[in-house]
């Protein structure tokens, strides 16, 4: 993914929502796209999957190359096969009547054969681990259960890139961890792109490779996700507990040896302090 | 009276066979700022839409200010009790945004200048009033949501219940909710948050009741029920960060007091800890 001196603005409005974003992603990372409401993040995620320019009026300027094709010119239907959006609600995705037709809708319109669709439902729904489910209708699922089916619909596509708008906003901590978890494993697995929007950073920053914090429209960190969290701009999306913590630490003298995204590694953190502390009163 | 709410042995069940509550006690004072907490599918929502009688008891009794909500009309009950529910499009329905928040106000019976005065201020507070004129339709999810709170708040109730109002919100609104809940609080109005963002929690409630599988499993000071890790597991919920970090040190035997919440009270434990 390539996207160079982007910016975009809605038809009818004065403010720009994409203001010069420049980006550069590869297979295998998993990044998470954050920032205040109304930043951008969705507004990119709309350019990514061709929504914008194809379907919202607006002027749009600048490169923007996604697995490789050209967003200006490519029609959506061709860029679906190579990019996959989950929304935060899949009660709007999701509308068949069983859980493997869902799953097919997609392939069915691709024109794939019955049996590559086969192959392919029967593939993510076992790596989703959803088999299990297959002859319920969607709205017998969970809310956690639904959003994975939502995801091995798009999975099954086998696109290249994964986008992903904010998937457990309505689910609760541990189905939303067991999701985030889900993309970190596929990513590895599958060498895919994947590229979260998500505002619970004490959820998703221990998962992603990456994070890139967008404000009014403009790309303000990108980076390290341990870096981009000691950076001060990360201030205003809300930094999680335990980077607060080590920061304050910090502040006080105490350096940890690596900024911790967990309260497991902050612990380890403070055991390898302490051992060293004992070490250096014995000699 | 001190009781707002008051849950007495309530059972509830949508289909007459399995019970989605199971024999619920448990009551909230007023003027308090309470989080009901557990994962989904727990019967929370079940139970908050008992307390402005949405739902009555199939056994047992659900009093509001001591009136038993059987015995009163949801119309009546809606006038203490305020709710802003999960989904902002099931509650949403006004052309503009100015007309939803004036139509409880307007329903009931205020008076125009009062109706014009507090659309203003309940909009203002929500950061709402450039999008006066727009539809409510046209607003992103966090919007609409602060738009079900401002409505509620328009009107005054004695008691506000909000399902779930930081999901899908940034920072900065959470911050915004937690500056009304304080608010409300100065107004000793009750308030009861529905949520499972802990972290919220552990900053900005007083007490926590805690469900699991349609019972209440805890009820208590915020310090006791959140930093016990064991509990907070029965109701399958991810501890805050500086709680699980506080019982995990205790765990090692590195510290001895585990009952933390606050970044700054673990800093200074840690810097003792270090000398």
């Amino acid at each position: 993914m390539e996207l160079e001196a982007l910016s975009f603005k809605y038809s009818g409005e004065e403010r720009l929502a994409l203001n010069n974003v420049s980006l550069r992603a590869k297979a295998g990372e998993y990044i998470l796209l954050t920032g205040p409401s109304g930043c951008g993040k969705s507004t990119l995620a709309r350019v990514l999957i061709g929504l914008i320019p194809h379907f919202y009026s607006g002027e749009l300027n600048g490169k923007a190359i996604v697995a490789g094709y050209d967003i200006m010119r490519t029609p959506t239907y061709v860029l679906a096969k190579h990019v996959g959006l989950v929304f935060q609600d899949p009660e709007n995705q999701l509308f068949l009547s069983n859980v493997e037709r869902e799953i097919a809708f997609g392939l069915e319109n691709i024109g794939l054969s019955a049996r590559e669709i086969g192959r392919r439902v029967m593939k993510t729904m076992k790596e989703l681990n959803i088999y299990h489910l297959k002859d319920k209708a969607p709205y017998e699922l969970s809310g956690g259960q639904q959003q994975k089916v939502a995801i091995a619909s798009v999975l099954a596509m086998e696109p290249e890139i994964l986008i992903l708008d904010e998937p457990t906003a309505n689910l609760d901590p541990r189905s939303a961890d067991e999701i985030l978890g889900l993309i970190h494993s596929l990513v590895r697995e599958k060498g895919i792109l994947a590229i979260l929007i998500e505002h619970r950073l004490e959820l998703a920053a221990k998962y992603v490779s990456r994070i890139i914090i967008m404000n009014e429209g403009s790309i303000i960190a990108d980076g390290d996700p341990r870096n981009v969290l000691l950076n001060p701009k990360a201030n205003i999306i809300g930094v999680p507990n335990v980077v607060t913590l080590s920061r304050r630490m910090c502040e006080t003298g105490i350096k940890l040896n690596k900024i911790p995204l967990t309260p497991h590694e902050f612990v380890s953190a403070v055991r390898s302090l302490v051992k060293n502390y004992e070490r250096s009163y014995r000699s | 009276m001190r009781e707002a709410i008051e849950v007495k042995d309530l059972y509830f069940s949508y289909n007459g066979e399995k019970f989605v509550l199971r024999g619920i006690n448990m009551s909230v004072r007023k003027g308090e700022v309470v989080a009901i907490m557990g994962e989904n599918g727990a019967g929370k929502t079940t139970l908050i839409k008992h307390f402005n009688g949405l739902l009555k008891p199939l056994k047992g009794y659900v009093r509001v200010l001591g009136k038993d909500t059987k015995e009163e009309s949801v119309a009546t009950l809606s006038r203490y009790v305020g709710m802003v529910f999960q989904n902002p499009d099931h509650q949403l329905f006004g052309e503009t945004v100015e007309k939803e928040v004036e139509f409880a106000l307007r329903n009931l019976g205020f008076e125009d200048d009062v109706v014009k005065r507090r659309v203003k201020w309940a909009l203002k507070l929500m950061e709402l009033d450039e999008y006066r004129d727009r539809s409510p339709y046209t607003l992103s999810v966090g919007e609409k949501k602060r738009l079900t709170i401002a409505s509620v708040l328009a009107y005054d109730p004695e008691i506000i219940v909000m399902d779930e109002p930081t999901a899908g919100q940034d920072a900065l609104q959470k911050e915004k909710i937690a500056e009304i809940g304080k608010l409300l609080k100065h107004r000793k109005k009750t308030v009861i948050i529905v949520t499972h963002d802990v972290e919220f929690v552990a900053r900005r409630v007083d007490r926590v009741i805690l469900m699991a599988d349609g019972q209440v499993i805890a009820e208590g000071d915020k310090r006791d029920v959140l930093t016990d890790l064991e509990l907070l597991d029965k109701a399958r919920l991810i501890p805050p960060q500086i709680p699980h970090i506080a019982w995990l040190l205790n765990k090692e035997g590195l510290i001895d007091n585990y009952k933390v919440i606050h970044v700054d009270e673990l800093v200074r434990i840690l810097v003792n800890l270090m000398k």
